[in-house]
Order: C-alpha cells, then structure tokens, then sequence
C-alpha cells in the first residue's frame, strides 16, 4: 500500500476545535533598529518586549504561567528566572524556523483552551543587524541549517548557501509556469515599503521605494534584487494569549483566534524534490484554518504575510487562496494589497520594510488593527485578518483572527 | 595531483552513511541513486526507507546520467566566503530521467545560456582526492 499522501482540502483533526476558544490579549515591542544596533543581549531584548506584552495585558509577570520561546532562545527557564515567572507550568519551543511564532500562537491557544495553562506568553527577537546575520547564514558555523545534514551535503557544495538563493530555485519555476514578472516582485518591494511610510517604528519610514529604484537594484539571486529581500534589524515582539473567559477581565479588548493551522511541505528538509516545488505548508493549512474560523478568504479584511523574500509574497497569498495559484502576480499588482485596496498586506511595512521580527511583529500589528490602535495605516473597519509565518524550507503557519 | 585539487577551498559533503555510499559511487565516475527493491521508485537524497512503500530494502542503480534543467537561481553575490571569487555563478537543479532531481551545476554554460528544458549530462568533477562531485554539461548531439 502507499504512504499516506498529502491531502490537499480541509480535513479535521481535532476533536476539540479552537475556534474562538483563545485571545491575544497582551502585545509589546521594542524598538526596532540597524546601525549601531539594540545595545542589548539576545535575551535582554526579549525580556523587554516580554514586560511590555505582559503590561499591555493588564498582567503581572507572575501570571504568566506558559512560556513558548523562540528557537534562538535558548533556555525556557533562564527566561522565566529573569522574569520573575514563579509558576511556569508550561514551556516548549516549535522548532519551524519563521513559522514558529504563528505556530506557537496555535500552540497557545490549544494549551489555554485545555487547562494547561491560563496565560501563555510568545517572545520572539533577535539582534538580527548587529549580532547574528542571516545573510551570512551558513558561515556561521553555530546555525542549523533547515535540512541539516542533506543541506550541509547537497547544497552547500554546489553554492546554495543562503535563503535567498533557496527560494529563487521557487520564484523562477513560477516565473517559468506562470508568466509572472519582475515588476510584479517590484511591486510587493514597493507597497510594503509604502506601508512603512505610515508607521513611524518602521526601520524604513522615511525612506520611500519607486518601482524605478527597485529594478535599477543589484541582484543578488537571481530572480531575487536587494530590494527583494527582508531587512536585517535588531528588535523583538511578543504576545499574551489565554482563554476567552480570562480575556473579558482583562485591559485590553481582546482579539479572537478563529482559525489556526500548521502545515510543512514534502519532504520538508529538501525543496528540490518536492513534486510540486511551489507546495508549502500553507498549502494544506490554510483551508483548515478557513475551515476551523467557518470564514473564506473573501472575508478577510487584510493579511500579515511572512514577507521574508517578495516571491514569498505571492506564493502564500497563492497558497492561502486569496487568488489562484499562478494569477498572484496579476493580483499584486493596481493597488490591490495596498491600504485602500481590496486586500492590505503588511500594513506595518513586513519584514521587508518595517523590521526583521520573525514574523512575531506581524502577528503584533494584526492584533493592533483589530483592536483599531493603528492610527494612520488603520484599515478601515477591520474585522478579520489574517496572519502567516513561513519558516525554513517553507514550512507553514496561519492564523486567522477576529475583533 | 594537481595543484587546483589541493587548493580547493569550498564547502564538501562530510563523508558519513548514506551520503558516502552516494559520492563513493560519483569517485568511481557513476552517477548512482536509490532505488527501491520493492516498489521500483527511484529517491534522492539517500533516505533510510521508501517513502512510498515503506521498504528498507533498496540498491544503488545507476542513472543514465541524462536530465534537463529544471530550475536555478544566478548567484550575483555571494552569501558565503568560499564563493567570494565564484560570482556570478549558477546552482542548477536537473530533473534527471529517473524523476529524481539533483542540484549541481552546468559546467560548460554561463548563468545567461540556462533553460529550463535544456537537455544535460552529468560530468564528474574530481575536487580533491576524496571527493568527487556530480556536475552536468550540455548534452551531446547522440543524447539529444
């Protein structure tokens, strides 16, 4: 008999459903920088983003009682110790790379909804510009490589070394299927920029992007310019989460987890051999997340979209279902995904324009337009929008939320 | 031994399992993947069992060492120091006629020249006394 196959519509998995069960109820960030740098350790700069989370939420540090940290952290106890956290009764870490903050958001929400805990708290951060540089990934000898060894063994040697590179074997496959131009990855490059505009903590408020500036942009990996890639910046965010009953009592007006799932391409720890390279993890989690939130992409009122590379952009929006697989390209472009459009991404300016925060900042803004505190970028009327991580190989989170 | 081979000074595999037994075979000038004993399907990279059938018996058949090029990226600056001097340069993934794909390099084309359907062989390349790695050129005329 065949190994089980990937299943390509919703299928549940659960007995319970987390539909509306959990809320983010606390958010906190630093500020985000480049040069000279945060001034503070790895660990200090997640602490920071910790307290303000745990503030926003009306909570003292002792309450926190779940603990899910990033994969960069290190130590789930060295943490707590540092925060006064007493009664930690849960820790765990998802090791999915940038998918991980959505991940553990899912996570979260099912360890309140089951008791495990009553308030869990998700640090992310990193001093992304003047500690650890992605774009030097594999010369540090110290990061684990996705893939591991089939990386170090298979891709290392013929040069593929870095994300970029990864996710250009991808972007060109769809360039090659569908049509899709590089005026179309421009345009993502430029709308998130845009966005950035209008957020006074993003890195790259007050440095505006033409269309013109982005194709006269050196290449890096082809299809891929510099301007196609995230920014690298120091900063972290973080986000309170517990149950529905809990949230009522709490400072701020809660924001519903509808729908959340995680997914991984196959095979996850090699992207050449997929048979089909543009499959992700969103590609089976998103309809269960529609599924679970009993809502369709037409409802959703803007996207925080894992931005680490323009091309990534578009798959997921792909992948999602906000259009058809091979039209992403059509759809980024007339003002679509801008604010005003039909469907805002990255409304804080994403990985691209505002700040490297592993995704977790997009899961913080989206928590700030539900909750209307986002000022002039406020996407009018917000009711449900949509967040995504992508992580490693292309490793999948999604979750959608409501006011 | 020439000089070249001693001055070699990108990344290798680390010779270890499976990935050996692979680049053993690429030393002995065969291009060499998985195949399953069971249900026939031929995997890369080297796995402990068939995904497909769930049999751990396999054998190392040899390719024909043809493919086409299934997708690559032009790296215009280098993201690792070894590949500071290489610039600019291809990663190739070739589809090879077993349905396996593998990522290497197209030897005899510049970055401009690739595309995707381009019929291509393999071509070892000897890099050091111990490792000999996979690469692909232009496929000639008899195998077209």
């Amino acid at each position: 008999m065949s190994a089980g196959r990937r299943e390509s519509s919703a299928t549940p998995v659960a007995g319970v459903s987390l539909k509306d069960r959990a809320c983010i109820v606390g958010i906190g960030e630093t500020e985000y920088c480049r040069a000279p740098g945060s001034g503070l350790s790895l660990l200090a700069l997640q602490l920071q983003a910790a307290v303000r989370a745990i503030e926003d939420a009306g909570l003292s540090a002792n309450e926190i009682d779940g603990l899910m940290p990033f994969p960069n952290l290190g130590s789930a106890e060295g943490f707590a110790a540092n925060l006064g956290t007493q009664n930690l009764r849960y820790a765990a870490t998802i090791h999915t790379g940038g998918a991980a903050p959505v991940a553990s958001l899912q996570a979260a929400a099912s360890v309140v909804t089951m008791g495990i805990a009553k308030h869990v708290l998700i640090p992310a951060g990193w001093n992304g510009y003047s500690g650890f540089r992605v774009h030097k990934t594999v010369a540090d000898q110290t990061f684990a490589l996705p893939g591991g060894e089939i990386a170090r063994d298979y891709y290392l040697p013929c040069g593929l070394t870095a994300p970029p590179q990864w996710y250009a074997l991808m972007a060109r496959r769809h360039m090659h299927e569908f049509g899709t131009k590089p005026e179309q990855l421009g345009c993502i490059a430029v709308t998130m920029r845009k966005h950035a505009q209008l957020n006074p903590k993003a890195v790259m408020c007050g440095k505006p992007l033409s269309l013109e500036d982005y194709m006269a942009s050196p290449m890096l990996a082809d299809p891929y310019r510099v301007f196609d890639c995230c920014i690298e910046t120091d900063g972290a965010a973080a986000v309170v989460v517990t149950t529905v009953e809990r949230a009522r009592d709490l400072k701020k007006k809660p924001v519903y987890i509808m729908g959340t799932a995680s997914g991984q391409p196959y095979p996850a720890d090699e992207l050449t051999n997929r048979k089909d390279i543009l499959d992700t993890g969103l590609t089976s989690a998103a309809p269960e997340a529609f599924a679970m939130a009993g809502v369709s992409p037409r409802d959703v009122d803007f996207a925080e979209i894992y931005d680490c590379f323009t091309f990534e952009v578009l798959q997921q929006l792909e992948e999602v279902g906000f259009c058809k697989r091979g039209e992403g390209g059509a759809f980024v472009e007339g003002g679509r995904i801008e604010l005003g459009g039909e469907l805002p991404v990255n409304t804080h300016g994403g990985l691209l324009s505002e700040a490297h925060v592993l995704g977790m900042n997009h899961i913080v803004e989206a928590t700030r337009q539900l909750r209307g505190e986002a000022e002039q970028r406020q996407v009018k009327d917000a009711q449900i929008g949509l967040v995504t991580g992508w992580g490693d190989f292309g490793d999948g989170g999604v979750a959608i939320l409501r006011r | 031994m020439s000089q070249t081979e001693t001055r070699y000074t990108k990344p290798l595999p680390v010779m270890h399992g499976l990935t050996q037994e692979f680049y053993d075979w690429c030393r002995q000038g065969e291009l060499r993947f998985q195949r399953c004993s069971e249900c026939g399907t031929w995997r890369h990279v080297p796995r402990e069992m068939c995904a497909e059938c769930g049999s751990f018996r396999w054998d190392w058949d040899r390719s024909s060492g043809r493919g086409t090029i299934f997708t690559w990226t032009v790296v215009a600056r280098a993201l690792h120091p070894a590949f500071k001097e290489s610039v600019p340069y291809a990663p190739v993934v070739i589809e090879m006629e077993e349905g396996v794909r593998v990522l290497s390099e197209v030897v005899d084309c510049s970055p401009d020249e690739l595309e995707i359907g381009m019929p291509v062989e393999v071509a070892f390349e000897l890099v050091t006394p111990e490792v000999t790695l996979p690469k692909f050129r232009r496929a000639r005329a008899k195998n077209a």
